[in-house]
Order: C-alpha cells, then sequence, then structure tokens
C-alpha cells in the first residue's frame, strides 16, 4: 500500500474503497485488513475466486466508480504462503489423513488428486483431441523464464530450454516440474480512481478499457469441457467493451499457474483457434520480440506465486503500458490484456488496459 | 484398493443415498423426471430446471474421459501409493465423476479407456467407488 500510494501521489485519506481477498490462501479477510491498514471505506468487495480475483475486482472497481459509490479503491493482496507451508501447495492439498470430507470435495477426497493433477488432466485431454505435445507446452515455460532472466526478483533466473523442462520430473502427467508455478511469498497493491482524478497524479495513468469474469465450476470433478474454460466468455465481454480484439494487444500478462493454463486462455481468449494454441505458442511467439510477449516480469512459472498471482499480471501490465518495464519493455506496447486463471480452470477474469484515454 | 487413512466422505441428506449404494457397489446418478437431464455430483434440486430430482442406478460402466498420473503427494496414506492414477470417468449414462483406476499399471491407463465400478464398504451407509480395466460396452 505505502508503494502503490507513493507510486500514484494518491494520499491515504483519499482511499474510499477497499477489496482484499484475504491474506495467505484467504486468511484475514477485507474486513481484517481494513480495519488493520484503517481504510474509512464506503465501498468493500471480498470476493473470492482464487488466482483471478483481482482481475474481477477490476470489473467490480470500474463499475462501483462509475456508479459514484466511491472514488478511489484500493486493492491489496499479501501472502506468506512459502512460509507458512513451504512448497506444499501443488502437491499436498488441505485435507488431511483419515478427514471426513463433506459439501462438493466428498466426491474427490477419497481419491488424492492433487491441484497439480487437476491441471494435468485438462493437459491430457487436450493432447488426446488436438495431438498438442509437452514439447509445445515447453515454450510457454522457456518463454517466461526468459523474461525471468531480466528481473532481479525474480526467483529462477537461469535460461532454460525445451529439453529441460521435459527432463524435469514428472509430477502429475503429463505436467513436468518445469511446467508448474514456483512457490513464494509475496504482495502487491493497485488503487484504482475516475480517469478525471487520475489525470492530475503522480503518474500516466493506465485505463480499464473494458473487463470481463465468468466461471464454469469450481471443483474440477465439475468442469463440463476439460479443454474449455470461462475465458470465452470473460474475453467475449472485455473485448467487447473495450472494442478491440486480441490482434490489437502488444502484450499478454497471464495466470500461468502451470503451462497448460496459459494455452487454454490463448485459445479461449481467441488469439488462436481451440486446438491450435500448441502450434501457436512454437517458435518464439510468447518471447519478447516476438508477436504476443507473454509474462514479462517472469510469471508464476519462473518469478513468483504466493497463491493468488492475479494481482501481478496488472501490475505488470501497468508497467508495460507506462514503459517502466526496463528490459523486458515491449517496445510501444499500448494495449495490454491481463488474465487470471482461480481455483481449478474455474473462474477467468479478463482486462483489457491501455495508456491512452478512451 | 487400500482404504487406511483415506479421507473419507461425509455424507449428508442428499447424498447419503449415493454413498450407501456405494457400499453394495452401486453407481447412483440424478436424473430430472420434469426436463431429463443428469447430473453428479448430488444436489437438491436439477440444475437445469430446478425441480426435484430421482435416484437411477447406472450400469457401472464407463470409459476414461481423462487422467492424470499422480508421482507427488506429500501427504498420507496417499504418499505411500504413489504412481497411482486420478481419472475422469465417463459412465455409459453420461454423467462424469473423479476416481482412482486400480488393478492395472498406471502407465496402461488411456482417454477412452473401458472401466467397471466396484465398491469398498467402509461402513455402515458408507462405501467408496473405485474403478478397473472393464470390457468394451457397447455404444
Ligand atoms: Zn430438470
Amino acid at each position: 500500500m505505502q508503494r502503490a500510494l507513493a507510486d500514484s501521489g494518491v494520499r491515504k485519506s483519499d482511499i474510499d474503497g477497499y477489496m482484499c481477498a484475504g491474506g495467505g490462501m484467504g486468511r484475514e479477510t477485507a474486513v481484517d485488513m481494513a480495519e488493520y491498514l484503517q481504510i474509512q471505506h464506503r465501498f468493500i468487495d471480498g470476493t473470492m475466486t482464487g488466482g483471478s480475483t483481482f482481475e474481477f475486482y477490476v470489473q467490480h472497481a470500474a463499475a462501483a466508480i462509475k456508479d459514484g459509490l466511491c472514488d478511489t479503491i484500493l486493492v491489496t493482496y499479501g501472502s506468506d504462503l512459502l512460509s507458512l507451508q513451504g512448497r506444499m501447495l501443488g502437491t499436498r492439498g488441505f485435507l488431511v489423513e483419515g478427514q471426513r470430507v463433506g459439501g462438493p470435495m466428498q466426491y474427490e477426497a477419497p481419491y488424492g488428486n492433487v491441484l497439480v493433477g487437476a491441471y494435468a488432466m485438462a493437459a491430457q485431454r487436450h493432447m488426446y483431441e488436438y495431438g498438442t505435445t509437452s514439447e509445445q507446452l515447453a515454450e510457454i515455460a522457456v518463454a517466461v523464464r526468459g523474461h525471468a532472466k531480466l528481473n532481479p526478483n525474480a526467483l529462477y533466473r537461469e535460461p532454460i530450454t525445451v529439453e529441460d523442462v521435459l527432463a524435469s520430473r514428472m509430477i502429475a502427467d503429463p505436467l513436468h516440474k518445469l511446467d508448474c508455478c514456483v512457490i513464494s511469498d509475496g504482495g502487491g497493491a493497485l488503487i484504482m480512481t475516475t480517469a478525471e482524478r487520475a489525470r492530475d497524479l503522480a503518474k500516466a495513468p493506465v485505463y480499464v478499457l473494458g473487463a470481463g469474469g465468468s466461471q464454469t465450476h469450481w471443483n474440477i470433478g465439475q468442469m463440463p469441457d476439460f479443454t474449455r474454460t470461462s475465458a470465452e466468455l470473460a474475453g467475449r465481454e472485455a473485448f467487447g467493451r473495450a472494442g478491440v480484439t486480441p490482434a490489437d494487444i502488444d502484450t499478454i500478462q497471464f495466470y500461468d499457474s502451470f503451462t497448460i493454463t496459459v494455452l487454454l486462455l490463448l485459445e479461449d481468449l481467441g488469439f488462436c483457434a481451440k486446438g491450435e494454441g500448441g502450434p501457436f505458442v512454437e517458435g518464439g511467439t510468447l518471447q519478447l520480440g516476438g508477436r504476443l510477449p507473454l509474462n514479462t516480469d517472469g510469471g508464476g512459472l519462473s518469478s513468483c506465486h504466493p497463491g493468488m498471482r492475479g494481482i501481478f499480471l496488472l501490475i505488470e501490465a501497468a508497467r508495460q503500458l507506462r514503459g517502466e518495464a526496463n528490459e523486458a519493455q515491449v517496445a510501444d506496447a499500448k494495449l495490454a490484456l491481463a488474465c487470471g486463471s482461480g481455483g481449478w480452470l474455474s473462474c477467468m477474469g479478463a482486462v483489457v488496459l491501455g495508456n491512452e484515454a478512451p | 484398493m487400500n482404504m487406511n487413512g483415506r479421507p473419507l466422505p461425509q455424507p449428508d441428506n442428499v447424498s447419503a443415498p449415493f454413498w450407501a449404494a456405494a457400499a453394495e457397489g452401486k453407481v447412483l446418478f440424478q436424473e430430472c423426471p420434469e426436463c431429463g437431464h443428469r447430473q453428479f455430483y448430488p444436489r437438491a434440486m436439477c440444475t437445469d430446471c430446478a425441480a426435484e430430482t430421482e435416484w437411477r442406478e447406472a450400469s457401472g460402466r464407463g470409459t476414461v474421459h481423462t487422467f492424470t498420473v499422480i508421482r507427488q503427494n506429500w501427504a498420507e496414506p496417499f504418499r505411500g501409493e504413489l504412481p497411482y492414477v486420478v481419472a475422469m470417468v465417463e459412465l455409459e449414462e453420461g454423467v462424469k465423476m473423479m476416481s482412482n483406476i486400480s488393478d492395472c499399471a498406471a502407465d496402461d491407463v488411456h482417454i477412452g479407456m473401458p472401466v467397471e465400478a466396484y465398491g469398498e464398504r467402509v461402513e455402515d451407509g458408507l462405501g467408496v467407488l473405485f474403478w478397473r480395466p472393464g470390457k468394451a460396452h457397447r455404444g
């Protein structure tokens, strides 16, 4: 919050709206945090859609500000996931031995699935239906690692190759260790206000041109089609409101929990046809200098993943649109698309951002 | 299938018939008498039209819709079972459910593989369904 205030030139006393999905994986809630930070809000939102929460917040905040429910909204996120439980998020889960489980999880709990396994089942089905290969998925990890090399704060910065990804340990077939995101601590904050107010602040504003969010399921066993996500609907909404198409986008900041997540988002958001994500990512498409640079901060695959990294997608998109990305700068970036994925490919939130007033 | 230490369902008033049937090796799903919609997991109403649903017994035959081989899980008891298959099984009747595929090598499991259900009885009113390779069913 300190750095977001300093960066924007907004005074803390100007904040009259607050959004927070809780710390870690949903511990301290919005009201806990509003108390801790002493936010005098007249609008509050604690929606929790997993990693895409923050893209949903942009949609909600834009509507609230437009409707005059508040003028200046603070969004915060902080997590000590790594310190708290080590690298257990993907391959341990939350259930304990012999536990009795109610609710929708009662139909999955006995079978020992893990978070990686959920995405692996989507990858497996995509390979079966469309012939997507592990080499193609690896291209995504390679592109993101190339960008992590340019970020001094990234966890893993040594370049990797497609062969390295394929040679890394299999965690849940067909996903290798290097198809999976890292586990870290981390946090971020962003501030949204009216375009009018933003014009007088410390930095050139980044405009929300369109936002959309949707959901197909929550638990992976309920995913209607393992090769299609709600990003189809979220993207249609975001692009429609922005009045732009995928072809107009200069850089994408996508939730890269796993390589397959990015591949599905590319297809569902319309950057290529369903099933053609594999060939699309070949040949450096997603690398700096390529057609569509992805996760220029090193993403979740190489830089940081504290559990719900959707806020970093928005922050990196804003850096790109302000020309503040240093070595990772996409030349002449005018339009960025941030797309978060929450849960088990469940809740998708897409936001089109631009550096010119709509 | 070794049941020791597995997290187990806590049946509720909607799911109790399903788990009780599983203890007898039977697979139940819900069908809507109003609109014909079939659903799993069981709910208090039809997700298409909100009418009350009825239980149907499935044939117990299905195919692997998708799957993964879990090779890392730090949680007991699964840590001792590695590697094992987690799959989405598509029942002959159309609904899908998560389970494990047993009685074959993990590397032999493939999408489209015919499987048949069996139940592991835990206690009165509670069994857990698993699937093993089965004969191809007529379409
Ligand atoms: Zn119905």
